[in-house]
């Protein structure tokens, strides 16, 4: 049995230890916001926040995340109102939507770690995050804005 | 009286001799004493154990793994990593970041795991990966047998290492993991063991730089 902190909620769940954290949120857990993409940590679109830093889950396995924190999309705000989440809505960023979730938890940690990004600092950040709509200006754009409606409370 | 006058030209003249053997002798000293200097890198407690020929022998060993792509891979002459048995530029152009550990989204161990993963192309593992920091990169890519012997033995270069902390790095977890890199990758040019042998030879022997 692994003990588990998800969005503030703790899980028991019974499986293999080498088990991916991406399996064990989607298909025990039923936190579905995360999705698979390579399987190898090179796509992004499985990104979720172990202890506040954005690790790809499909390569980590759930028991380094034993007794850690743990945060989904479905967590990232109570009421999915994150400046991101707002500034995705009002840019229109997605396209097939396959890889945003991915896209705001990395953008999530820019955010937090640097205030006020330039676009420099962005591609930094995000350039492990693949989008094959090619949604990268909007999500640049997004980000800026993002970073505008944090500063201004 | 004239006697005397030959006994005294010769003494001045034997005087002169020995004084001017003793200026050649230790300018001959100064010379080949800076000339060995030049290509001594690190200093060594008994001059007994110098031996320059087996030193740059040795080093030529160690230079052949520090360069091969899975010590050199995380010495890049940049600040993004490289990849692969063609040590190619890292993939999604990860940042080195202040303290090697990457940045933002972008921490290398967001994908490197502590451990391996079963799968040719899972990111290698292990609990310490990084680059060097900022403020010392240990640039190994580029860096000529002469260039890369003195930057290891010079500690403004080499983190402060001393010569027992030089010697002591070769076991370090994340030099050992050269040896572990995961499935698909290619080892070293030679074993751990023999690593250790030729890098130990290397220093002890006096850390002497090769001339190129």
């Amino acid at each position: 049995m692994i003990s588990l902190n998800i969005n503030q909620k703790n899980y028991d769940v019974d499986v293999n230890p080498d088990m991916p954290l991406l399996w064990v949120l989607r298909d025990v857990i039923g936190l579905v916001g995360t999705k698979y993409g390579c399987g190898v940590a090179q796509c992004g679109a499985c990104v979720v926040h172990l202890n506040g830093e954005a690790v790809r889950s499909c390569v980590t396995k759930v028991k380094r995340a034993e007794g850690q924190k743990v945060v989904t999309i479905e967590g990232l705000a109570e009421n999915s109102d994150h400046p991101l989440q707002k500034a995705w809505l009002e840019v229109d960023v997605p396209q097939c939507g396959y890889c945003q979730c991915g896209q705001l938890m990395s953008a999530a940690v820019l955010l937090r770690e640097n205030p006020n990004p330039t676009d420099q600092d962005i591609d930094d950040a995000m350039a492990g995050n693949l989008c094959r709509c090619g949604t990268y200006l909007r999500i640049k754009k997004a980000i800026h804005l993002a970073a505008d409606m944090q500063r201004k409370g | 009286m004239k006697r005397q006058s030959v006994n005294y030209k010769l003494h001045a003249w034997r005087l002169k001799t020995m004084i001017i053997l003793v200026i050649v002798c230790a300018a001959i000293g100064i010379i080949s004493s800076s000339f060995e200097n030049k290509n001594k890198v690190g200093s060594i407690e008994s001059d007994a154990a110098k031996d320059s020929v087996a030193s740059v022998k040795a080093f030529m060993q160690v230079y052949k793994v520090l360069m091969s792509p899975r010590c050199m891979n995380c010495h890049p002459s940049g600040d993004v990593p490289l990849q692969g048995d063609d040590s190619h530029i890292h993939t999604m152009l990860p940042k080195r970041g202040k303290d090697g550990k990457g940045i933002y989204a972008m921490k290398c161990n967001n994908c490197h795991q502590p451990e391996n993963l079963p799968g040719l192309h899972k990111p290698p593992g292990n609990p310490n990966w990084h680059l060097p920091p900022s403020d010392m990169k240990m640039v190994f890519q580029g860096r000529t047998p002469r260039q890369l012997a003195k930057q290891i033995m010079d500690p403004k270069q080499n983190g402060n290492k001393s010569k027992q902390k030089l010697l002591e790095h070769a076991h370090d977890a994340l030099v050992l993991a050269g040896w572990n890199m995961g499935e698909g990758r290619s080892l070293p040019p030679m074993s751990h063991e023999e690593f250790v042998k030729v890098w130990t030879t290397w220093i002890e022997k006096g850390a002497y730089a090769p001339p190129r």
